[in-house]
């Protein structure tokens, strides 16, 4: 499958992507109004990290095996065998936090407001991610999560 | 109005033409007449304000002078020229050029011709320049310098005829059905303006190159200044002109056979150099290098007559009409087909040109026209650049 | 702080019913122009900072920011215009020379707009580049007067071997822009796109970061008066060598980067200590005349062992013809002549405005000179200095350009927004600045593709343009000025142009 590949070097830190991100995980759709209406509800599922000039967008790598399903206790992530996706069903998320403490990347966000866990769903409903579409210096990119573990 | 008065124009000359070409290559001399029924048939494609003949092997008593034409504004004009030319030349015999009064030739200027040689002293005393050199300087400067003259024929055992009018009419007027020649070429005229000077009809000529050409040359501003840059002063504003001396520097002094000329001035595109064989390939990129300012662009056709034959031959795009045709000893070559089946109906061979690629029609034995040594000099400019691969 | 004289020039206007404070601006701007406020939950602008570079503008996700440009209302605006007196202020306030950055932004005449180029009308077919050949291809370097054929073999064959030649796929290349005065990335675009395009790029003065040694053959390498990074290797490693004498941008003045701007590869590159200023004698201190300066064409000639040509730059001064002619006889194999709106680094302001002379003219003279000398094929002749667009290309190869550098257009395509402040080492588009939170902004393969873009754009426009005068190969357009008319020009500029008015 694909997911989403970020090239550091390239990341410049202006954080639309987290702003992407949220717009496109709001119930708006519209950056405004989600800002103005819907801020607290939102949040980011991508976050840049940063270390002096060195910033990195961090969002769901979609491992194989990912522990975030092993962890997960009441089957609210599940990851499909045979394309890899990882689902995270809010439903039955009960806010225990223990794939926030086992994500390898930091990739999970807590979504305070709802008391579940928030993950990339690289953004289904879309064309593109929201993130990758959004980046403006293609930092952001979709690649074959093999071409991306062996690079 | 200015009528015929000499007139070298300000601006670009721009015509559209007639052309055609008709040579014996054993050197069988023909009348006059063959010619003007050829170029007559395209009497359509030219509008009465230019026509003109090139001869070659007219003057065979006079084979070894230059045969000087001239166009003189008043009578008074040729003592200052006959002195200038005196200079230079040794003269042997100077007539008015005969001609049979026409009501449709009007207006015309005084037309005499002077049969000359090189004066031996210059040449000692100028060591690098030929008899050649000297009478292109005394053609420049008599052109350039008296405001009433115009040599329009300077070479040996040939000579232009030109005027303002339907080129059939021309030929009428200078008597051409009395005049026999193995290489005919002609011209008829369609300016879109004009001054109405005889001088400015074609074909161009200097020495025993003739330029008669249809086309308009959209690299002429550069072409100018690439010869300027060789000391050719191209004063006429005409394509004609700038083709006749790109011909005179390539061949005559950058002694390139014809082929090699024709590839400076209508080369292969590069996507066509990409395929040719190595050697032929290096040839064509050397040649488009250096001689990128004698590329010919915009449509033109062009028949180049000298001594041991002619040239034909078409913008590499072939935007202008050039048909050719041989019969027995005789090639012909002409803007339209009519203009060969009207005077040649039953044809060897005929052919449409092909872009960039030259028609070249030669004196079989020239030694024997032409003498040892001009054969020679031929032999060399008619050199194919691929033995075997010639393309007519 | 105590009030400066000096106004800001710019008004940074943020609708606030779009703004979502989102702090994109905040993060973006290195003259630190926004600030986040959070007890108000608001960002504000410090004005007076701003250099009108618009980057925040074009980030801003809602936008909600626009950049005004608010020149101060001085009463006076005749002879004292509103800059000269803030120049005043700013020097009042200082003591020191005025920079300035990119080309010229006076409102000087631009010669390109006098002239206008012709069309073919019934007497001679225009051509469709889109159905029909069009070259561009074009050769720069040593050209003999003649081709000789050795015609005792069996048949003809080439007796002429042509001195060594670069092949452009188009007229047009990269200026030269150094490492150090242009980021890492910028160099790589230019380099990458040069390759892509088959033309050249070029490395300025600066040396070759090790990079980008691989993009040789798509580069020309310099030889400046500081001799930064010059090196056997270095020289052998490029298409070409080009000894620059002068800019444009700065006749007669020579180079400063900065020591800010020397970091750590940077110093490798230009084989200097980090931190220390890079300085370019404003002369060639082995170069006082012109027969120094053939020593050191056929020196370089000799270590690259006659396999590339070596170009001389100069800036076009009064007596640009005569200097042009004796370089080339010096031996140059390409001359490139940069013009008075040459763009630069960093350059005092009184200089740039007002040393040098057009390229218009500059270009027309020296390629009138070398032909009535009849050297004009010994050297290919390359135009620098403000070209904006394809039709000023075509201008200048008609006027007699065999190629032109391009250096502004090129970086604006990378997205300078020619705020001109260079200088300052805070570009924020990451191209003029050694800034490592700034560099990372220029993705090189967006860059490239960029340029790619422009100059591909480029090279269908000059294709139109000379299909629509019935030309199919660049070399007759060059020097070709019958397709070009001029208006608005005196008897005397037309003349020196070597072109007549419109309706002639």
């Amino acid at each position: 499958m694909k997911i989403i590949q970020a090239i550091a070097q390239y990341c410049m830190n202006c954080r639309l992507c987290e702003i992407n991100c949220m717009v496109a995980h709001s119930s708006s759709r519209d950056i405004i109004t989600a800002f103005r209406a819907e801020r607290e509800r939102l949040t980011s599922r991508v976050t840049v990290e940063q270390s002096g000039p060195r910033t990195f967008p961090v969002q769901c790598r979609f491992c194989q095996d990912a522990p975030c399903a092993v962890a997960c206790m009441t089957g609210a992530i599940t990851q499909d065998p045979a394309t890899g996706w990882v689902a995270h069903d809010p439903d039955k998320c009960v806010g225990c936090w223990m794939c926030v403490m086992v994500c390898p990347n930091g990739a999970m966000a807590r979504d305070v407001g709802g008391h579940v866990t928030s993950k990339c769903d690289l953004c289904a409903a879309l064309d593109q991610p929201a993130c990758v579409a959004g980046c403006p210096n293609g930092a952001l990119v979709l690649a074959e999560r093999d071409e991306v573990e062996n690079a | 109005m200015r009528g015929h008065r000499k007139h070298l124009p300000t601006s670009k000359d721009i015509s559209g033409c007639a052309i055609s070409g008709i040579m014996n290559e054993a050197g069988e001399r023909f009348s006059g007449d063959m010619i003007i029924g050829s170029i007559a048939t395209m009497h359509d494609r030219s509008n009465g304000l230019g026509g003109g003949f090139a001869a070659y092997g007219i003057y065979p008593d006079y084979k070894d002078h230059y045969a000087i034409h001239i166009m003189y504004d008043e009578l008074a004009d040729r003592q200052s020229t006959e002195r200038l030319i005196a200079r230079y030349c040794l003269l042997y015999e100077d007539e008015s050029i005969p001609n049979r009064p026409s009501p449709v030739i009007r207006m015309r200027p005084f037309l005499h011709r002077y049969f000359v040689q090189v004066r031996p002293e210059l040449l000692r005393r100028h060591s690098d320049l030929t008899e050649d050199d000297v009478i292109v300087d005394m053609v420049m400067e008599i052109n350039t310098k008296i405001k009433g003259s115009f040599v329009f024929s300077s070479g040996k055992n040939m000579g232009v005829f030109k005027g303002v009018g339907y080129p059939e009419d021309i030929g009428e007027f200078y008597r051409l059905d009395e005049y026999q020649g193995y290489l005919w070429t002609s011209h008829g005229r369609f300016p879109t303006n004009t001054s109405g000077w005889w001088g400015g009809a074609h074909p161009f000529s200097i020495l025993d190159w003739s330029v008669v050409h249809n086309g308009e040359i959209s690299s002429y501003g550069i072409n100018k200044r690439y010869l300027d840059n060789f000391g050719y002063d191209c004063s006429l504003f005409t394509d004609t002109e700038v083709i006749a001396y790109l011909f005179d520097l390539l061949v005559r002094k950058h002694h390139l056979p014809f082929e090699a000329a024709c590839m400076a001035m209508a080369p292969p595109f590069w996507s066509q150099i990409e395929h040719l064989e190595p050697r032929r390939a290096e040839l064509a990129r050397t040649m488009r290098t250096v001689y990128a300012g004698a590329l010919l662009n915009g449509p033109f056709s062009v028949l180049v007559g000298y001594s041991g034959g002619m040239v034909g031959f078409n913008d590499r795009t072939k935007l202008r009409p050039m048909v050719a045709a041989r019969q027995g000893d005789m090639l012909l070559v002409a803007s339209e087909e009519t203009a060969i089946r009207e005077v040649c109906p039953q044809v060897d061979r005929i052919w449409h040109a092909v872009g960039g690629v030259p028609i070249i029609g030669q004196l079989k034995d020239p030694a024997k026209v032409l003498g040892q040594p001009e054969a020679a000099r031929l032999a060399r400019m008619t050199r194919s650049l691929a033995p075997g691969a010639a393309a007519a | 702080m105590a009030p400066r004289l000096v106004q800001p020039e710019f008004s940074v206007q943020r609708d606030g019913e779009r703004c979502i404070a989102c702090g994109v601006c905040v993060r973006q701007c290195a003259n630190q122009v926004h600030s986040y406020h959070p007890e108000y939950e608001e960002v504000r602008a410090a004005a007076e900072r701003c250099v009108g570079c618009h980057r925040c503008a074009w980030l801003c996700p809602t936008g909600a920011l626009s950049i005004i440009h608010t020149p101060p209302t001085y009463r006076h605006g005749g002879h004292w215009s509103s800059e000269a007196i803030s120049n005043v202020y700013k020097q009042a306030d200082s003591g020191g020379v005025l920079l300035g950055a990119m080309g010229n932004s006076q409102p000087v005449p631009v010669y390109w707009d006098h002239l206008l180029l012709n069309a073919s009308q019934v007497t001679n077919p225009s051509i469709d580049p889109l159905r029909e050949p069009m070259e561009l291809k074009t050769f720069l370097g040593r050209k003999p007067d003649q081709v000789e054929l050795e015609m005792s073999g069996p048949e003809p064959s080439l007796a002429t071997t042509l001195a060594p030649q670069l092949e452009l796929s188009m007229p047009i290349m990269f200026s030269a822009m150094s490492y150090g005065a242009i980021s890492y990335p910028a160099c790589k675009s230019l380099a990458m796109a040069a390759r892509e395009l088959g033309t050249l790029a070029n490395s300025g003065e600066g040396g070759l970061h090790p990079d980008f040694w691989d993009f040789g053959p798509s580069m020309i390498v310099q030889v400046a008066s500081g001799r930064f990074g010059v090196t056997p290797d270095y020289l052998g490693a490029a298409a070409a060598v080009e000894i620059k004498i002068g800019q444009g941008a700065k006749p007669g003045i020579g180079g400063h980067l900065p020591g800010e701007k020397v970091d750590d590869s940077v110093s490798r590159t230009r084989m200097i200590p980090v931190g220390s200023d890079a300085l370019s004698p404003a002369p060639h201190h082995d170069i006082y005349s012109i027969e120094d300066l053939r020593q050191l064409i056929y020196s370089l000639k000799e270590a690259v062992r006659y396999r590339k040509p070596i170009s001389v730059k100069i800036a076009a001064v009064h007596n640009v013809a005569a200097i042009a002619s004796g370089i080339v006889r010096a031996g140059a194999d390409i001359v490139a002549i940069d013009g008075y709106k040459g763009g630069t680094g960093a350059a005092p302001a009184m200089i740039r405005d007002n040393v040098g002379i057009p390229i218009e003219f500059a270009l027309a003279a020296v390629d009138d000179r070398l032909r009535s000398e009849g050297i004009r094929n010994l050297a290919s002749v390359v135009a620098c200095g403000g070209f904006r667009c394809s039709a000023d290309v075509v201008k200048a190869l008609a006027l007699g350009a065999d190629a032109v550098y391009i250096g502004t257009a090129a970086l604006i395509a990378l997205g300078c927004h020619m705020c001109q402040q260079c200088f300052t080492g805070k570009c924020n588009w990451g191209i003029a600045t050694q800034d490592p939170y700034l560099t990372r902004r220029l993705n090189p393969e967006i860059g490239a593709q960029r340029l790619y873009n422009l100059l591909s754009g480029w090279a269908h426009e000059i294709k139109e343009m000379m299909g629509g005068m019935g030309i199919n190969a660049v070399e007759s357009l060059r020097g070709n000025r019958h397709h070009l008319r001029a208006w608005g020009l005196s008897d005397r500029e037309l003349k020196i142009l070597g072109i007549s008015a419109v309706g002639e």
